[in-house]
């Protein structure tokens, strides 16, 4: 901002951008080429906006954390560990922080040994230093369709190869992937492992029985494949049965030792503490640990200090007759997200009319909603970004072609104000019938911008009363149109 | 010019070309500053008119893409508060924002453009123009692209490769605008010619051509996605072709009344052999990447140069 050189106007042209692209791509490695930013991505980015009712995000609501508590325990760091909060950590995290890592597990039924666990910064490291251990350009990563659009980039920077299987109300369906191993193997590829987001899975919101989680630890072990088990919200469930993590299950295969030989695990305090805090970790087999420490310690070395004797302090924290604190805040957020989840599936009830539907999460923070077939939801999401000021994260996000997934989109409930979510799924609900009414008009099917097609709800209706992803919505209605309108052109 | 001038740099803004803006803005400011200029850079904002009454500055170089950047609305209101600014004025910015009417103007003045028609929303509402889509398919033939008149990004350009697909691309396209172009599809090479103003007159730059890394030609989404395009510059072409590429680039930036600097985007068809404009950008890209900063290298005009001399094109109007 300073007038620096000044009367150096003229004569001087110092340093020539020369031929910047091509100068610069010589030197970008093969796998750069995967990295990409697109349009969609782009568009994204802009949906944070304070104008903009955001259902995009993947956030926890962090205003409910009681403020002279977090500042409490900051100044505890801050005033008794000064030299240890400022100071490097061990690679493998500290010993107070691992201890509240094998708590949380337990909390979901889980045993760990803490030798087998890793501190993470954040639970996207996991995924990081996973795949760097495990993969080589070309390997194959099995992942649920959709997939959590955080992981694609990764996937995609590591150049593996995405075999994405669709999910049911039940998840992943483990005759579907045997199908699809046996094809892998019938070409020669090699898949490494087995992404999974058990429960509420992201984006799609369903969570895997017990049946295909038991029946998965056991294709695992007949084909010698590592399962990575994300599990961000296991602790956030709303109604329902808790069901066993595969890590437990795969511990109890009746090896000697009480761990899992083919289960990583992927834990995060993102979701029940705080984001912002970047920690995470995953436990995993002992050969596996080495590599995963090795490549943290390239990656950053260690994670935060401070945030580390932070999370153990809080945990030290305990209210009335001696409970865990951090539990009752648990159930704080429980709560406020159950709620909000009924808001919001009211509100879609309300809002997104016959064709559309979308899943009933027991628990995490994620609705999946299908529309009709005619919607491209990364178009609407422009159209709903600019008229409407509001956002969501349009489908395609959550396949790796970028392609699939065109008329979905996942909505946050758990981040966003109750009033706000009825607002946005109220105006996302009148952008979507404004597109199904031109489409109608354009393709000749109806000229009013009503009900496009209320005749044929695909099998079962948009009130689903269990939990359930969405099936793609039925075709033959576009060919019958297209039908009446080549009639109509002659 | 060898004045050190205070310049505002006017970048970002809410367009979905925001990132894209504030690349080519930090880029531009880099060379300002290399230039021995005073450089005040400001994201867009409900603040524009207040900060510039605070700054004074004596130039406002223009890097917003997408609408208020290009469309002629901050041109206009660089005008009213008397802050001298690079690049096209008004008349030009409206023109070539508005795909449809630069490609009227084009066809007026006998410049070859691919065949089109457009469509509003609001006609199809209330005019009954669907039903005209039959005639508009028929002359036209398939493929087809439709793109939003005004969007400057890739998103929202869609193909319809037969009539079933063409309801569901124009609602796609009218998600980024009222009004869309309907265009007959020109299968061929991508080629862009930048035209920048120099001391003797504007002076068309090397062609630059764009080579798609995959083949699916109707994804038209990732064929400017960075990584997947690969850009030759100057392109391999027969001489006759470059200066034709050249001439007609020149013609529309004066049949438009550009200044400063222009982007006119080409097809070299292939199964002709002819060339077609498309379009015009008077706001061109200026990151590391972009078209036009390698079109002006090929030529030996620097990054510093350019800047400089759209920096004239501020007080030459």
């Amino acid at each position: 901002m300073t007038r620096s050189i000044s009367g150096a106007g003229g004569g001087r042209r110092a340093r020539p951008t020369a031929h910047e692209l091509a100068r610069y791509e010589a030197l970008f490695a093969a796998r750069t080429r995967g990295m990409k930013s697109s349009a969609m991505r782009e568009m994204m980015a802009l949906t944070e906006r304070p104008d903009v009712i955001s259902l995009a995000g993947g956030l926890p609501d962090t205003s409910t954390f009681a403020p002279e508590l977090y500042a409490k325990l900051m100044s505890q760091v801050a005033a008794e560990q000064t030299a240890r909060a400022l100071q490097y950590g061990p690679t493998e995290g500290m010993a107070g922080a691992v201890e509240c890592i094998v708590e949380v597990m337990a909390a979901e039924g889980t045993l760990v040994d803490p030798d087998e666990v890793i501190v993470t910064t954040g639970g996207q490291q996991v995924i990081d230093l996973v795949c760097k251990t495990l993969i080589d350009p070309g390997d194959v990563i099995v992942a649920e369709a959709p997939t959590y659009p955080g992981a694609v980039p990764t996937f995609s920077a590591y150049q593996a190869e995405v075999e994405q299987i669709d999910m049911d109300a039940d998840g992943m369906p483990i005759d579907e992937l045997e199908s699809v191993l046996d094809r892998l193997q019938a070409q020669g590829r090699r898949p490494k492992f087995i992404y999974t987001i058990p429960n509420f899975q992201n984006p799609g919101g369903v969570t895997m029985s017990l049946a295909r989680r038991r029946r998965l630890v056991e294709v695992a072990h007949e084909r010698e494949l590592l399962i990575l088990e994300d599990n961000p919200y296991g602790l956030l469930r709303y109604e329902g049965e808790p069901l066993p993590t595969l890590y437990s299950l795969d511990a109890q295969v009746g090896r000697t030792r009480a761990a899992a030989d083919l289960v990583i695990y992927l834990g995060t305090f993102s979701k029940i503490l705080s984001p912002g805090l970047r920690l995470g970790w995953a436990v995993a087999p002992r050969p596996v640990l080495e590599k995963l420490n090795l490549g943290k310690q390239g990656a950053d070395l260690c994670s935060s200090s401070v945030t580390q004797l932070f999370v153990a302090e809080y945990f030290k924290e305990q209210q009335g007759r001696g409970e865990p604190r951090w539990l009752g805040y648990l159930e704080q957020l429980k709560e406020l997200y159950r709620r909000r989840r009924d808001v919001m599936l009211a509100a879609l009830d309300e809002h997104f009319g016959e064709q559309a539907r979308w899943t009933k999460p027991e628990g995490g923070l994620f609705v999946w909603a299908t529309l009709d077939d005619r919607i491209d939801t990364t178009d609407l999401l422009a159209q709903a970004r600019e008229s409407e000021g509001v956002a969501f994260v349009p489908g395609r996000a959550a396949y790796v072609d970028g392609q699939r997934g065109s008329c979905s989109m996942r909505l946050n409930f758990a981040g966003v104000p109750d009033d706000d979510i009825r607002e946005g799924i109220r105006r996302i609900g009148r952008v979507v019938h404004e597109q199904l009414g031109l489409y109608g008009t354009l393709s000749g099917s109806s000229p009013a911008a009503k009900p496009l097609v209320a005749t044929e709800p695909a099998g079962g209706g948009p009130k689903q009363t269990s939990p359930g992803l969405a099936d793609v919505v039925a075709l033959p209605r576009r060919d019958r149109e297209s039908a009446t309108r080549r009639q109509k052109d002659r | 010019m060898t004045d050190a001038r205070k310049v505002a740099v006017l970048k970002g803004g809410r367009s979905l070309e925001r990132n894209v803006s504030l690349r080519s803005g930090a880029h531009a400011q880099e060379a300002l500053a290399r230039l021995g200029h005073e450089v005040i850079a400001i994201d867009v904002d409900a603040q524009l008119v207040t900060r510039l009454r605070e700054v004074e500055p004596d130039v406002a170089l223009i890097a917003l893409h997408g609408p208020d950047g290009e469309d002629g609305t901050m041109q206009t209101l660089l005008e009213a508060v008397g802050v001298p600014y690079t690049g096209s004025g008004p008349a030009a910015c409206m023109c070539c924002t508005d795909k449809v009417l630069a490609k009227h103007l084009m066809r007026n003045a006998g410049i070859p453009t691919p065949s089109f028609h457009s469509l509003r929303e609001a006609s199809i509402k209330e005019l009954g123009a669907a039903d005209a889509l039959p005639a508009v398919e028929s002359a036209l033939g398939f493929p087809l692209v439709v793109k939003p008149a005004s969007q400057g990004s890739a998103l929202g350009v869609k193909f319809a490769r037969n009539e079933d697909e063409l309801p569901g691309a124009l609602v796609g396209a009218f998600s980024y605008d009222r009004k869309v172009l309907i265009e007959r599809y020109v299968r061929g090479r991508d080629l862009a010619v930048s035209v920048i103003d120099g001391p003797s007159g504007p002076q068309p730059l090397p062609v630059v051509e764009a080579v798609p890394r995959e083949e699916d030609f109707y994804d038209y989404e990732s064929r400017y996605e960075i990584g997947m395009t690969t850009f030759v510059c100057p392109a391999e072409l027969p001489d006759d072709a470059t200066a034709r590429a050249q001439e007609l680039a020149l013609d529309v930036y004066r049949l438009l009344g550009c200044r400063g600097v222009a982007r006119v985007d080409l097809m070299l068809e292939d199964a002709s052999d002819e060339l077609w404009v498309l379009e015009a950008n008077v706001i061109p890209g200026m990151t590391e990447t972009s078209l036009l900063p390698q079109a002006a290298d090929a030529a030996g005009v620097s990054f510093d140069e350019l800047i400089a001399r759209l920096l004239d094109s501020a007080f030459t109007r």
